[in-house]
Order: C-alpha cells, then sequence, then structure tokens
C-alpha cells in the first residue's frame, strides 16, 4: 500500500475542511488575493468539489493600488475557473483619495483593505470567508484556529477560541458572527511552493525576476506600476532584475534583487534566502506582536 | 546554513523531487516549562535549520533581553506565542509548530502540562501520532508524567517517547536514567499493553541526543530523538483496517453525476467494491473514485476523494460509506468517555448536540458511572463532570449513527460535545462501545418495509390498547372488535394479559416493577406487530400511567389509541368472572388492581366505553364507529 507523502496530507486535509465548512455554513466566500497561497487555496478549491465548480464566490479586496498584472491575473482566472467573481472597493476611501504615497502604509491598509474587507462582508450577509493565511507566517497565527470566529463586529478573541479536536470543526454560529477559515494553517512556505510545483499551479510573473523599473521608497525597493508614484520619486527611476516574494498593493511590497526565472530557481533561492517571508511587508515590523494587534481589530 | 545548502546550490530539481516524497508526522509535546519543552522545541527548529537570519538576529536580540540563559540563546523564546503568554512567561493553549528534515515534515502540537490545561492537551493529542512526554531527570516519574500519559492514551497514541531531559545536571548518569525507565514501564502496564516506549536521555539545553548521539551517553544505544522522529512508522495501522468514509458532500454538478465527497479514514477503495450506507445498510457496489486528476484505481486512508456508485440508493450527508463484508455497527445507545471542557459543568439528561465526523445528532448524556481522577487513575463517583474531569458515562442519542469503538478508529469514534444555547464546544467524547446486544446486529434496509406490509394488507396498523379494571370488560370486547374487524377483511390479533403472561411473561409477578416490565414487553411486541401492518388489540389492566404513556410513545403519531372501559370497581367485583376479587379479598393474592394497588384512570383515553350501559355488541360497535371516523379502517 501507498503511503501519502506530506503534501497528500496537506492536500486531503485543505478539501476536508472546505467540504465542512460548504455544508455548514449558510453562505461562504473564498477571499482570493491573486498570491501565491490564494492560487494554491482556488486549486484546492477546485480539487475538491470536482466535477463542481466550487459552490462559493471569489471575492478580492481591491486597494486600487494592487499591481496591474495581479487584476488581469484574477480576472481571467475567474473567467477560467468559472466562478463568480466579486471586486470589492472602499467607495468612500476613493472619494476621499486615500492611497499609501498620500496618507502613508497602515492608514492606507487599514482604511482600503481591513474596513474594506469588514464592508464587504456585512454587505454580502457572508457567514464564512476562507483565507489563505498559513501557522508559519508568524507567531501569533501559530495559535489561531482552523475555524476562527469573529464577532459581529468582526473582532478576534485570542483567548476565548474554541477548541479543534480530530478534524471535526465545530461551525456553529449565532446570527451576525461569521467565522474566517483557513485551510493552508497547517502549511509552510516551503510546502506551498512544492505543490505549486507538483500541481503546476499557474501564478503570476510577478514572482519571477525580470527587468522592472523600481524606485526607492521609505527604504523599500518598489515598482513604478503606474503614474500614481509622485513624480519626484519617478525622477529616480531605474531598471533593475527583481521580482516579488509576496504580492500586494505595489507601493507596499517590496522587490528583491533576482534572476530567478523558473520555478526551480525561486524556490532555491528562497531556500537559500536569509530572511523570513513577511519581512518583505511593510506592514509588520512597526512593533513586535503587532500582527496580534491588527487581527484583534479586523485584519485577515 | 542549511543541512542540505550544496544540493539545493547545485542541484534543486533533484532536492525538490526527494522533499516531494516527505511522510508527515505529527506528535504532541508534554511537559511543563520546567522541563524544558520549549528549549527542546526551540532546539529542534534550531538545529533542523528552520530559522531565517532575521529570526535567528531578533532570537539573540531577545535572548539578552528577556531570556533566561544568560549571553547564550534562549531557544525558549523561539516557540512563544501571544503576547500576553509572553508577559506570564508560560504558553496557555495549543500552538502548531513546523520543521522538516530530508525524511519528514513534522507538526508539532505544543501544548502546557498543567492540570488546568487538559483540555489543550487533549485538543493536541486528538491528531498526533506521537507522544513525547518530557521528563526532568532530577525529579523523575511525577504525577503529572502519569497524567500526560494517561490523556494522551486515552486519545489514542500508542506510540510515546520518554524524554528524559537535563541529563546534565545528573551527570549523564545511567543509573538515574534506568530507574527513571523502570518506574515508567511499571506505571506504563496499567494504561494498557498495546502501548510502544522509546526512553530516550536528553538535554535539549546543551543538545545531546537531539539530532545525533553525544560522546556524554555513550553507554546509551538507543536512537537520538530526531532520529526516532524520523523513522517511526505513520498511519500504518489504518491502511488494514476495513473501508470506512463519512459522506461530507453530495456531488451534483448535473443530472449525469451523482458522486459522494468524503475523505476516507481506514481502509481503502477500489471500483467493483461492495460497500454499505449506514445507517439505512443499503448495500451497493463502487463504480469509480474520483478526483480532479484522472479517476483512482484504489483510494486510500487519509485520501480526500469523490465516490459513484452503480445503484441511485439513498446518501447523504453525515452518512458513512464502509466495506459491505465488515460495516461499523450503528446504535443510539453507547456507553462513552468523556473529558469535559468547559467551565459550565455537565447537565446530566440536557440535550446537547454531538458531531461525529459529518454527522450532527441531538443527544443526552446520563450521569457519569464514574469519573477518573487523572492524577491518581482512580476511579471515584460523581454526578457531573467539571471543567477538565474524565469521567464514563452512558448517552443516548435522538436517532442511530454508524460509529467504531475509538480504539479502533479516531474517525468514526470520537465525537464533540457542543451547547445549544452557546454554540461553544464543551467537551470530547470517545466512544466505547454500544450498550444493546441487539444494536450489534447491523440494520438490514427492509425494502419490505412497515409501508409496505400494511399496504399488502389494506390497511394502517394501529394499536387498540384496552384497559381497566380486572372484570371491566377488556378481553370480552376486544374479542367482539376483533370478530367485527375479521368480517370487514381485517388483519388483527389480540395480545391478551392472560395469554401473554403464561408465556412470554411467565416469568413475572404483580408487583410494582414486574408490572412495568409486563408492560414494557407487550409494547414491545405490539410495535412489532403494528410493524407488520396488523391492527393489534391489547387487552391488559395496565393501571399505570407512565407505562401507558411509554407505550404510546414508543408508537408512531396517531397509532396508539388508549380505549378506558370505565367501570366502577364494585361493578366489576361484582362481576367477579373468574373469582380473583375474592381471592383478592380474602387475602390469597397480593397486589391486585383496586383491592390492594392502585388503578389511575386514564386522563386522555381515545375512547371512553361505558360498560355499565352498553351491551358487549354496543361497546364493539362504538369503537368500530370511532376507528372509521378517524379514518383508521
Amino acid at each position: 500500500m501507498s503511503s501519502l507523502t506530506h503534501l497528500d496530507r496537506l492536500e486531503a486535509e485543505a478539501i476536508h475542511i472546505m467540504r465542512e465548512v460548504v455544508t455548514e455554513t449558510e453562505h461562504p466566500v473564498m477571499l482570493y488575493s491573486v498570491g501565491k497561497d490564494s492560487s494554491v487555496m482556488l486549486h484546492l478549491a477546485q480539487k475538491a468539489f470536482y466535477p463542481s465548480v466550487p459552490p462559493f464566490p471569489l471575492m478580492h479586496v481591491d486597494t486600487t493600488y494592487k499591481f496591474r498584472e495581479m487584476i488581469e491575473f484574477r480576472n481571467r482566472r475567474a473567467e477560467e475557473v468559472g466562478m463568480e467573481l466579486i471586486v470589492h472597493i472602499n467607495q468612500q476611501g476613493v472619494e476621499d483619495g486615500v492611497g499609501p504615497f498620500s496618507h502613508g502604509s497602515s492608514f492606507h491598509t487599514d482604511v482600503m483593505k481591513t474596513q474594506a474587507l469588514k464592508q464587504s462582508l456585512d454587505i454580502h450577509k457572508f457567514d464564512a470567508a476562507f483565507g489563505g493565511a498559513r501557522r508559519d507566517e508568524e507567531k501569533s497565527r501559530a495559535k489561531e484556529r482552523i475555524f476562527s470566529f469573529r464577532t459581529a463586529e468582526h473582532r478576534w478573541d485570542p483567548k476565548n477560541q474554541r477548541p479543534e479536536i480530530w478534524n471535526v470543526y465545530n461551525a456553529r454560529k449565532r446570527q451576525g458572527e461569521s467565522i474566517r477559515v483557513f485551510p493552508l494553517s497547517n502549511w509552510t512556505e516551503l510546502d506551498i511552493w512544492q505543490y505549486i510545483r507538483r500541481e503546476n499551479i499557474e501564478i503570476p510573473t510577478l514572482y519571477f525576476a525580470d527587468e522592472r523599473p523600481v524606485v526607492d521608497w521609505n527604504g523599500v525597493t518598489i515598482m513604478v506600476d503606474d503614474d500614481r508614484v509622485p513624480e519626484d520619486l519617478r525622477a529616480t527611476v531605474r531598471t533593475e532584475s527583481v521580482r516579488f516574494r509576496t504580492l500586494g498593493c505595489y507601493p507596499l511590497t517590496g522587490a528583491v534583487a533576482s534572476t530567478a526565472k523558473t520555478l526551480d530557481e525561486i524556490i532555491q533561492e528562497t531556500l537559500l534566502n536569509t530572511s523570513s517571508e513577511r519581512q518583505g511587508r511593510v506592514i509588520d515590523s512597526d512593533q513586535s506582536a503587532s500582527m496580534e494587534k491588527k487581527k484583534q481589530e479586523g485584519y485577515f | 546554513m542549511r543541512l542540505n545548502d550544496d544540493l539545493i546550490a547545485t542541484d534543486i530539481a533533484a532536492y525538490l523531487e526527494g522533499h516531494e516524497q516527505k511522510s508527515l508526522l505529527r506528535f504532541i509535546t508534554c511537559g511543563s516549562v520546567d522541563d524544558g519543552k520549549s528549549t527542546l522545541i526551540g532546539r529542534l527548529l534550531y538545529d533542523s535549520k528552520m530559522i531565517y537570519e532575521d529570526q535567528l538576529a531578533s532570537l539573540e536580540a531577545d535572548s539578552k533581553k528577556v531570556g533566561t540563559q544568560g549571553q547564550d540563546i534562549d531557544f525558549a523564546l523561539l516557540v512563544d506565542g501571544l503576547a500576553a503568554e509572553r508577559e506570564q512567561g508560560i504558553t496557555i493553549d495549543v500552538a502548531y509548530r513546523f520543521f522538516s528534515t530530508e525524511k519528514r515534515k513534522f507538526i508539532v502540537a505544543d501544548t502546557p502540562g498543567h492540570e488546568q490545561y487538559t483540555r489543550n492537551m487533549a485538543t493536541g493529542a486528538s491528531t498526533a501520532d506521537v507522544a513525547i512526554l518530557l521528563i526532568d531527570a532530577r525529579r523523575g516519574i511525577l504525577t503529572q508524567t502519569r497524567r500526560h500519559a494517561f490523556i494522551t492514551y486515552s486519545l489514542g497514541i500508542r506510540r510515546m517517547v520518554l524524554a528524559i531531559n537535563k541529563m546534565d545536571l545528573v551527570d549523564y548518569d545511567k543509573a538515574v536514567f534506568d530507574e527513571i525507565v523502570a518506574d515508567f514501564y511499571a506505571f506504563a502496564d496499567e494504561l494498557g499493553p498495546d502501548l510502544e516506549i522509546e526512553p530516550i536521555p536528553l538535554s535539549a539545553l546543551k543538545g545531546d541526543n537531539i539530532t545525533a548521539p553525544q560522546g556524554n551517553t555513550a553507554w546509551f544505544e538507543g536512537p537520538s530523538l530526531m532520529e526516532y522522529l524520523e523513522t517511526v512508522p505513520v498511519d500504518d495501522m489504518r491502511h488494514d483496517s476495513p473501508f470506512r468514509m463519512p459522506v461530507q458532500w453530495v456531488n451534483r454538478p448535473n443530472l449525469d453525476f451523482r458522486g459522494f465527497s468524503g475523505q476516507i479514514v481506514n481502509g481503502s477503495v477500489k471500483p467493483g467494491d461492495r460497500i454499505k450506507v449506514l445507517p439505512s445498510g443499503k448495500e451497493s457496489q463502487v463504480e469509480r473514485v474520483v478526483t480532479m486528476t484522472g479517476d483512482l484505481e484504489e483510494g486510500v486512508a487519509g485520501q480526500s476523494v469523490t465516490v459513484t456508485l452503480t445503484d441511485e440508493i439513498d446518501c447523504s450527508r453525515g452518512d458513512v460509506i464502509a466495506s459491505a463484508e465488515s460495516p461499523p455497527e450503528v446504535s443510539d445507545q453507547f456507553q462513552i468517555r468523556v473529558l469535559w471542557m468547559s467551565d459550565d459543568a455537565l447537565l446530566p439528561g440536557r440535550k446537547y448536540i454531538m458531531k461525529i465526523g459529518a454527522k450532527t445528532a441531538r443527544v443526552t448524556i446520563n450521569a457519569p458511572k464514574y469519573a477518573v481522577n487523572i492524577n491518581t487513575l482512580t476511579d471515584e463517583p460523581a454526578r457531573t463532570l467539571e471543567l477538565n474531569e474524565f469521567g464514563v458515562c452512558t448517552m443516548a442519542l435522538d436517532e442511530p449513527i454508524a460509529f467504531d469503538p475509538y480504539t479502533e478508529c479516531r474517525e468514526m469514534g470520537g465525537f464533540v460535545i457542543i451547547d445549544r444555547i452557546t454554540n461553544n464546544t464543551v467537551g470530547l467524547g470517545l466512544v466505547d462501545f454500544a450498550l444493546r446486544r441487539a444494536s450489534n446486529i447491523h440494520w438490514q434496509a427492509l425494502e419490505v418495509d412497515k409501508n409496505a406490509l400494511a399496504e399488502q394488507k389494506g390497511q394502517k396498523p394501529v394499536v387498540l390498547w384496552f384497559t381497566g379494571l380486572s372484570g371491566s370488560g377488556k378481553s370480552t370486547i376486544a374479542n367482539e372488535l376483533q370478530k367485527m374487524l375479521f368480517a370487514k377483511g381485517r388483519h388483527t390479533m389480540v395480545l391478551d394479559g392472560d395469554n401473554v403472561r403464561h408465556g412470554l411473561n411467565r416469568d413475572l409477578g404483580f408487583t410494582d416493577a414486574d408490572r412495568v416490565e409486563n408492560i414494557r414487553r407487550v409494547s414491545h411486541v405490539a410495535k412489532l406487530m403494528a410493524d407488520a401492518g396488523l391492527i393489534v388489540l391489547v387487552s391488559f389492566i395496565s393501571p399505570f400511567r407512565s407505562e401507558r404513556q411509554m407505550a404510546r410513545n414508543m408508537m408512531d403519531e396517531g397509532e396508539f389509541v388508549e380505549i378506558f372501559m370505565d367501570t366502577p370497581l364494585a361493578v366489576a367485583e361484582d362481576r367477579d368472572v373468574k373469582g380473583l376479587y375474592k381471592k383478592a379479598r380474602a387475602g390469597e393474592i397480593k397486589n391486585f388492581t383496586g383491592i390492594d394497588s392502585p388503578y389511575e384512570v386514564p386522563k386522555n383515553a381515545e375512547v371512553i366505553i361505558d360498560t355499565t350501559r352498553n351491551t358487549v355488541e354496543e361497546g364493539a360497535s362504538e369503537i368500530l364507529a370511532w376507528l372509521e371516523s378517524k379514518g383508521v379502517i
């Protein structure tokens, strides 16, 4: 009898989780952020319900500062998979002209991402939302449950989590409460890459090195993806072979110098790399335990 | 800085292909801060090179700032979790850590060891293949060691590492190690015969026997901790067990496809296999084992698949598809072990919700038979179970479910208990066995069911329950009614108190307890006859309301008709057809209803016959008219 590999077991676990959610909640949605983890999550959803199309929509919280390629990739993938795509933008934020260059990274993220996410969940009355977060990303995630409950105000209470025993998930909740579900909880970054490789999962080309126009802003190298980059910054533009280890708002996503043009080269670089994944995200490094604080406030 | 940097640098493809074949081991570490648990986990992460340089830099900074190891690295800081806990210096939940080596990926459930966190340990143990019991070499086997072993063993872990830590503080003395091991073996016999124990002398702080043997313990011939974790078998037992798959979701993309999606928890499944759907018991054959990347020749335990069957049979979420040759049992009453996990104590008799596999049912848990003192492992009487208490109870469900004993299959015998009001998970339960022996008989799907049997006879089954004093005319009128029904072509049967007491119930007397049992048995016989589609006429004094209610509850809605033969005691005694009242008055018969045993007059009888004013024919006709008016016949 063939034994299952670690990727087989992780895959089977994620599929089991997704099937539980669609049967135990009324109105689930998959938060699709276009990154590599979302790509894996979408692939797993297709596997979980094949030959049916996954019985829930995809939702993207668009901060209006995402890389242009992410938007193209997002629209194309949703169509190929045949799932409904909901795009939510915080219109109030747009009207107020909120953006990272004018308002700073944390205000922009709060209004256009955290607040926008709460809005969209409220508007569509989703009672369960799949997210691609992993426990290995950050210390406070190590204790978060796979089924993570949020109050009607979207707050997470780390002291009051339900025990998760075996793979028997208690998804019962009161009116107004919702669940964030993390099917990739037990995956590590390396697992994600290996799975992408094994399953031949398509990811945006931003992950691969290419000659790109970049500038330095707030100590991070960012890509000039459109002309909203302030003019004085644009004056310093240079072309470098870079790639991105995570994808988000282009002004808030640090590019790393790289020549890795294939998946194997990326993985090679990742394995030999000496700083952990979230280091590239501007938002984490403010203060110790900052992620835990953000999550209590409703950040995914 | 990684073990395999060379291969990663020179031949990444070869490296990745090697790593795709890794297996996965989940283990739990049991111990307290004092035993060096966090240090051990930190050391495993560190030695398997799972720490990035930025993490290492912050670890070194933190070690100097808040560490307990002077200028050395404090590995415990690596596994710190939430901010509040960091301040208290203890971990208070279950945290999951990940690392991998050349051979395996590991998921570590890191749980606190104090008694008040028993539920956290049970949670961590529920998904673990192996437990590491941490022991301070200076202190030996403690109460908490026994508690940890008991909890992890109860949750189904059969492989334990006896990690005797801080050997550096006892000069790596073999005699100390041997004594602790001997102590533990003596205790382990109490747990069960199927426990595999691997004792290893360690120093998590100094790194002895973590990844490789050290000169300090040259006398030790066993594997290092890492060697053990890399080679211990995973999941080796469930593959040979009979096939089980709880159905999570019915997959119906179009009219041409109907599949059943679930994760195989035991055994394997191939196209052509005979299967049974439980609890209905319907049989079919596997047509395909479907996955997105193509049909499988064989699906094995652990895989999430979608199965199609050759027949269109009923099967929905919560059912179990299982091997037809060795299906699981089906029952609605069980003996269980319970670990209570809520601040609000178990309320025996109250309805809770249980979730077992993909099945949710309502359940009543009875008062514990006893609770296990998890420190002394002795049984103690208990009326309820408080937070972190472990006890043995019986429970009843409102519908039958398929199950296997927990010791045979975690997924088929383990369930969570949910409070209906708060929705919180308040306990976990482990099924030991079904209570009624009759339930061990596997349920057969009755193709010829009750409706079919009744239809064949062209009638509605009904139980006509005649109650009243001895001599009130029950049997006389029942017999007359049976004649009338027979004339109309109805299929009937009379159950008479005297007749049944000569056979089925001849072991019963006339005490209150025996009267109750008498009625219980007759009720069951009446139900079976009703299931056979018959009109059953039961003629029993049945003096107690509660037993008549019990009989009523047993039947389907509208199937039980209570007929009260309203005859005053004086009239019945005056008739005294069998001369029984005379004997009772003379004291020759004890416990005679109406004389020295009470008769409780029905409050809600459907039909009341006043036998002082009606003839036998009139009484029977009145009942017949009532039945016709209600559309029963």
